[in-house]
């Protein structure tokens, strides 16, 4: 692997380990774990946790898609050096 | 107009639409049979993956298992489980597939671990964790049929499985999509209008979403404080705090659920259909931007018709309904047999509580929940007619996708990447048409008689997926110096134990006289039950599989630069 694509990568596992940081942390801390906690604050008629639970981390999850997208299409433009709508497989390239 | 003449012209309709695409999209090479030619738009696609994964289970099922089975908060871990592996998804898996370039999930393994007996293990895996999937899918189009348009329960799995056959056969993956995305549209507008009606009636509030945490236009208190109160007034526990079994159990159940939809293959190949990599990353978010409008809007209806239905029985506290003064809804629910009433007092009214010696509701069963939130709401007759509609597509787009997963599997895996690698193009593509075809009448065959197990192919589905097929793949990635021998012995530990933890009570494949450990208590493993048990699995799997890749050889060269290729920036 080229020192390009070696950077290309590591940029991206850096950015999956954040990402799933948070995804791991509200949840599975925030919506099951330390609930009773934060079920003692309210937001609006729901306890907080059980609105992490039902409702915020779904929200969350879209968000953090849309993150990682963009992104990695910023790192791909970078590292690529080349117009990034050409991300066709490699299989197809090789043609 | 009556609600049955409506509801033949609502769901004929959409039939309609659904074959008249399936003749527009039809197919003639293998790449638009298995993947649509790679040409499908990622908001496109988005639309059909959610179709895709949301089920008659999704559907029908899941906001009753959270309003009632599951006391409120214990569901969040479907709505967690469910959603949250399409993050998993989106970073770890569907990006690297989709540059990988070709069309089936065995067909990676198969070549990063540079074996067949790899890829067949795959297929294996694929095809019992799908056909199990399926199975379901069948029933609840029978069951859908049987309710809403009187025939029998036969003729409506007849009537399903002719319309699947029709346009999944023909079009492969390209007419799958586009009826996926005619049906997602079908399910979306059935599952929120009944939701918006109730909520607007109950909180003022026309977003169920908001709804829910809003205040009742009757007496001015939080709905879910009102929730809370007239339940515990009943007996039953609190329901925005009531764990499922224990915070631990919680935790490896939608762990295991995340995991298992990340490595569900009918969900996986939908991104082999998008044109790019970049593509695949923004298709993962449209997908679940359009599975979040059902799944936030789910809990609203669970919170809210349990609330609904409870008033109805009990309308201020130790003031009864009386049995004969019951509405319409609650008599065409006994019909059917998923509403029981029994007057142990015999004084002629109705008490509904958590104890089992004095309640008198003595079923109210989980799917009522969504099928008859419409009635019990009192909205009109093409609501109704709507839900059937939806409920129908839900099961269909599902139905299909796992059908084409399980069937280009064995034509493409099994027939020409091991038995006959010579044959032709066309040869193939008629092969898996045939082996589609035989699929759908598998399918229903078990459907018709359903074996025990429907009821497990949760834990089983999501089981294999999660303890075989997520870390198989995950390394295969992410693990340059993963081999053969650790992905086979990884995979191969962690179906062991996942299967020896489901099985162990319900039987092997749910023959209940083939249960071992009998005498043991069903989640005796840390309180988890087998549900909740692919996460072990799967931990299982990574730690034999790295251990057993340390004491072993390295994968060859062409390995390293495939791994190398699939992780580049172009």
């Amino acid at each position: 692997m080229s020192n390009n694509s070696d950077a290309y990568w590591r940029a991206n596992i850096r950015l999956i380990l954040k990402l799933l940081a948070i995804w791991f942390v509200v949840p599975f801390l925030g919506g099951i774990v330390f609930v009773d906690v934060l079920n003692e604050f309210r937001f609006g008629g729901y306890k907080l946790g059980f609105w992490i639970a039902q409702q915020g981390s779904i929200y969350l999850f879209v968000v953090l898609i849309f993150i990682y997208a963009r992104q990695m299409t910023k790192l791909d433009e970078i590292f690529s050096g080349k117009d990034s709508a050409d991300t066709r497989s490699t299989e197809e390239q090789i043609k | 107009m009556e609600l049955r003449t409506l509801t033949y012209l609502v769901v004929g309709f959409t039939f309609l639409v659904y074959v008249v695409i399936a003749v527009w999209a039809r197919v003639d090479s293998t790449k638009e049979f298995y993947v649509a030619g790679g040409s499908i738009n990622p908001v496109a696609n988005g639309m059909a993956t959610a179709a895709d994964w949301m089920s008659a289970a999704s559907f029908i099922s899941m906001a009753g298992l959270i309003g009632f089975s599951y006391q409120g908060y214990g569901g969040s871990v479907f709505l967690l489980g469910w959603t949250g592996g399409y993050v998993l998804l989106a970073t770890c898996l569907a990006p690297y597939l989709r540059k990988y370039g070709k069309y089936t999930v065995p067909e990676f393994i198969g070549e990063r671990y540079y074996s067949k007996a790899a890829r067949m293990v795959a297929v294996a895996c694929l095809i019992i964790a799908s056909l199990t999937y399926v199975i379901g899918q069948m029933k609840g189009i029978g069951v859908a049929f049987s309710r809403f348009l009187e025939v029998g329960y036969e003729q409506g799995l007849l009537i399903g499985m002719v319309i699947v056959f029709f346009y999944a056969v023909l079009g492969g993956m390209k007419g799958i999509t586009y009826t996926q995305i005619a049906q997602y549209t079908v399910l979306i507008f059935a599952y929120t209008i009944p939701a918006i009606f109730i909520s607007i009636q109950l909180t003022g509030n026309p977003f169920p979403q908001l709804g829910l945490g809003s205040t009742l236009l009757s007496d001015g208190t939080y709905l879910l404080d009102k929730l809370d109160l007239v339940l515990t007034d009943i007996g039953f526990k609190e329901y925005t705090t009531t764990a499922r079994l224990s915070t631990l159990n919680m935790f490896f159940y939608t762990m295991s659920l995340m995991i298992g939809t990340a490595g569900l293959p009918h969900v996986i190949i939908r991104f082999f259909t998008v044109p790019s990599v970049k593509d695949a990353r923004v298709s993962a978010g449209w997908a679940l931007v359009f599975i979040a409008i059902l799944y936030t809007t789910a809990p609203a209806i669970a919170g809210m018709v349990r609330l609904n239905l409870t008033n109805t029985i009990e309308p201020t506290p130790g003031n009864y309904l009386a049995y004969a003064e019951r509405p319409q809804w609650f008599k065409n629910w006994e019909t059917t047999g998923l509403l029981q009433f029994e007057d142990k007092n015999a004084d002629g009214l109705i008490q509904y509580s958590a104890d089992d010696a004095t309640n008198e509701m003595v079923k109210i069963d989980n799917d009522i929940l969504v099928l008859a939130s419409p009635e019990i709401a009192k909205l009109p007759n093409w609501v109704i007619a709507l839900v059937a509609a939806g409920g129908l597509a839900a099961a269909l787009s599902t139905a299909a996708g796992l059908l084409l997963a399980i069937s280009s599997a064995i034509s493409h895996d099994m027939l020409k990447g091991v038995l006959r690698p010579n044959i032709s193009e066309r040869g193939e593509l008629n092969a898996s048409r045939v082996v589609m075809g035989f699929t759908v009448l598998s399918a229903g065959y078990l459907g018709f008689d359903p074996p025990d197990f429907a009821a497990g192919t949760v834990a089983l589905a999501f089981g294999l997926a999660a303890s075989s097929l997520f870390p198989a793949l995950m390394l295969g990635i992410f693990y340059k110096r993963m081999n053969t021998a650790g992905a086979v012995s990884g995979m191969l530990a962690g179906i062991g134990v996942t299967l020896f933890y489901v099985f162990q009570h319900s039987g092997i494949m749910f023959v209940k006289e083939t249960a071992f450990l009998g005498s043991m208590s069903p989640n005796w493993f840390f309180g988890i039950e087998p549900n909740a048990f692919g996460a072990v699995g799967a931990l299982v799997n990574f730690a034999v599989a790295i251990v057993v890749c340390r004491y072993t050889a390295e994968p060859p060269e062409h390995v390293l630069a495939l791994v190398d290729r699939i992780r580049s920036p172009n």
